[in-house]
């Protein structure tokens, strides 16, 4: 059975007179890690969103099977405590919350979930020391409110931290590497390279093949107008990077 | 019983019988100097009456007193042996063994529940402080403020009879002074008009708390306390008022500060609840290198309205001056804040800045916000903003992506909003107070919206 299984799934803004994803097919198996490529307002975005449950998206058909459930009309926080994480394009900055209060709080609202007892604060301190440190983020940040007067690249960073202590079944990364200086790239990669395991899948939402240089996929998809239009090996990513993706958009006016 | 009046809103009757009765049963036992500081003040405010809220007064513009006027309240008479016991007031206020604790009922001194203060300075209630320090007490009662610029310090003057003076000598630095105000379970409206004196001496340090604590949900009291800070050369005040009062009162509070050369006051004041809270703070800098920092959180609910006036001159070069409000405001209830930072000619190298941010919870709720500034030097540097918004959808969003639902996502957001004031509270007793306060109000905040 596949970890996600969508099927020609239509979604728009809620409220909007038309579809922005226009019959998404996609099949991803545990420990897989897909890349999904395409051009600006293709949908990369919408699709990560529409994934995660985003309020104000509506599906407007098709279906999202997730761990053998649909997820289509469930909310965000249901997705995330079943295994799904969006590492985010922006991450919200939240005024006097601190980075490790809101982890600890994800963290204990799954545990309940899943009807385990919550790490105590000791067990959780460690835990999150040692990733802070995993991840090479200056812990004096962690001593401000979440993501405030953080750099691009602190916030990404910040991002893998919740992913690394979350430890999700999918992750959805959504144009993690834009933005980001070299070394925040290979920070960031190095901190998703580190969570592969056959039981946990990537989708790497990415405009550009960079990230994809240190991030092997398995699978790359190229998103035009909503829809898939190809898919292949990691080859397409460096196919993308010589001829762009003009080609791909004029396969896309003839489907 | 009241009359329409071009300047304002004249007093009921009860003020007047009482004003009469008070200075008849004093006669001869108050030092005269006092009875002719309240006659004075009583026949201006009998002329004035209550601020109205009309175009062309700034300082009442957007706060309507007509429930408080309308309301003919009677001078407390408290029993004070029917003071509740210490177990209440520990369940109710804050409260440290550690403090030197005065505590008043409806504006009368409770010696039994008192903690006296040790004999590194001097904090007693206003009776036994006028004849212990009459000295302190002529030199700087009414020095702080003109007496009759104000209607409420009119009629505080007026009708004041107990209160604290507390003289903090120079260099000292004593255990965290709390003076408790309860208002009483009374079943008619009732008023008081406390008076506070504090008087920090050079390079003094001191932690003084101001706490407003209802005894009942459904009694109707009218507060008007006025607390006047002297700051000697180089004296740091810590000052934090918390305004807990029920929702049928009325509390009319004016902090009134005057700071010499290199002190420094800080000033964090909370609060929730009443039919009409009004925080007046008025801070004079009147030497080189003062410096004071006035923070605040409120937090509305229903039909609840609070009010923070807050003015700052620099009088002289060097000063600084910080004001950070926030406001967290849910169902039909309205805040306002207006601050002013003056600086006056000659007060070169100045800083000051101001915020005042908003978090509105519901559609019905509302916030007016002034922050301004009056800049009469050169060489100076001010700023100044203010904010409202409601719950960005996009952080709960993120919030809710992470598996946390929408109360404890909403709750979260509020409460770190929140906190950034409250962590300002350095006390930990007080601390934990007002925490504890936030969180049991927090339901009811993050519930808004899905009413």
């Amino acid at each position: 059975m596949p970890l996600l299984e969508v099927k020609n799934l239509h979604a728009r803004v809620t409220g909007a007179d038309k579809d922005i994803l226009r019959g998404v097919h996609l099949t991803v198996n545990a420990g897989e890690v897909h890349a999904i490529m395409g051009p600006n307002g293709s949908g990369k975005s919408t699709f990560a969103n529409v994934l995660a449950g985003r309020p104000d998206y509506a599906v407007t058909d098709g279906n999202i099977v997730f761990d053998g459930k649909e997820l289509v009309g469930t909310p965000p926080e249901d997705r995330a405590l079943s295994g799904m994480f969006l590492a985010f394009q922006y991450p919200a900055e939240i005024p006097g919350v601190r980075p490790w209060q809101f982890l600890k709080a994800a963290l204990d609202a799954r545990a309940q979930f899943e009807g385990r007892p919550k790490l105590s604060v000791r067990e959780f301190s460690k835990l999150y020391e040692e990733t802070v440190k995993d991840i090479g983020i200056n812990p004096d940040l962690m001593q401000r409110s979440l993501n405030e007067g953080f750099s691009g690249g602190e916030k990404k960073r910040n991002e893998v931290l919740q992913l690394k202590v979350l430890k999700p079944k999918l992750a959805v990364m959504d144009e993690t590497d834009s933005g980001l200086d070299v070394d925040a790239l290979k920070a960031v990669s190095a901190g998703i390279n580190s969570m592969r395991s056959t039981d946990r899948s990537f989708i790497i939402v990415t405009h550009y093949q960079r990230i994809l240089e240190y991030v092997t996929p398995d699978r790359v998809h190229i998103l035009v107008a909503g829809r898939i239009v190809q898919s292949g090996g990691a080859d397409l990513a460096h196919q993308v990077e010589r001829t762009g993706y003009e080609k791909f958009i004029k396969t896309e006016a003839t489907v | 019983m009241t009359l329409a009046n071009p300047k304002g809103t004249l007093p009921g009757l009860g003020y007047a019988a009482d004003f009469k009765d008070l200075q008849s049963l004093s006669n001869g036992a108050d030092a005269s100097w006092i009875a002719q500081i309240r006659e004075r003040a009583w026949t201006k405010f009998a002329e004035l009456g209550f601020p109205t809220a009309r175009r062309g007064n700034e300082r009442w513009k957007y706060t309507n007193l007509a429930p408080l006027a309308k309301v003919d309240f009677r001078l407390a008479r408290p029993d004070v042996s029917h003071a509740p016991d210490l177990l209440k007031i520990k369940a109710l206020a804050p409260w440290d063994d550690a403090w030197t604790t005065l505590v008043f009922l409806d504006g009368r001194f409770v010696k039994r529940l008192s903690r006296p203060s040790g004999a590194d300075c001097v904090a007693l209630d206003l009776a036994a402080g006028l004849r212990a320090r009459r000295d302190i007490a002529e030199q700087h009662l009414t020095r702080v403020q003109a007496v009759d610029e104000d209607h409420f310090t009119l009629l505080n003057t007026a009708f004041a009879e107990d209160g604290a003076l507390i003289h903090i000598p120079d260099g000292a630095s004593p255990a965290p002074i709390h003076l408790l105000f309860l208002s009483s379970d009374s079943e008619t409206p009732q008023t008081c008009h406390p008076r506070a004196l504090v008087v920090a001496g050079k390079n003094s340090h001191s932690n003084i708390i101001e706490s407003f604590v209802s005894l009942s949900d459904q009694s109707q009291n009218f507060t008007n306390i006025v607390s006047e800070y002297y700051l000697d050369e180089g004296a740091k005040v810590s000052h934090h008022r918390v305004l807990m009062e029920n929702e049928r009162s009325f509390h009319i509070g004016n902090t009134r500060v005057y700071q010499l050369r290199d002190s420094t006051f800080d000033s964090v004041a909370f609060a929730t609840g009443q039919a009409i809270g009004r925080n007046d703070v008025h801070v004079k800098l009147d030497a080189e290198g003062a410096e004071c920092n006035l923070a605040g959180l409120y937090m509305t609910n229903n039909k609840q309205h609070a009010d923070n006036n807050i003015s700052v001159t620099h009088e002289k070069p060097r000063g600084t001056s910080h004001q950070y409000f926030k406001g967290i405001l849910a169902g039909q209830s309205h805040a306002v804040f207006s601050g002013i930072v003056v600086v006056k000619p000659g007060a070169a190298k100045t800083y000051a800045d101001q915020k005042d941010l908003n978090l509105l919870l519901s559609r019905g709720a509302e916030i007016d916000t002034k922050p301004s500034l009056e800049i009469l030097a050169d060489d100076v540097k001010c700023f100044h903003g203010a904010t409202a918004g409601h719950v960005d959808q996009d952080t709960i969003y993120y919030m809710r992506s992470r598996g946390l639902d929408l109360e404890t996502a909403k709750s979260m957001l509020i409460r770190g909003f929140a906190s950034e004031v409250a962590a300002k509270v350095k006390l930990p007793a007080l601390s934990r107070y007002i925490e504890g306060v936030i969180d049991q109000l927090l339901p009811e905040f993050a519930l808004e919206g899905k009413k």
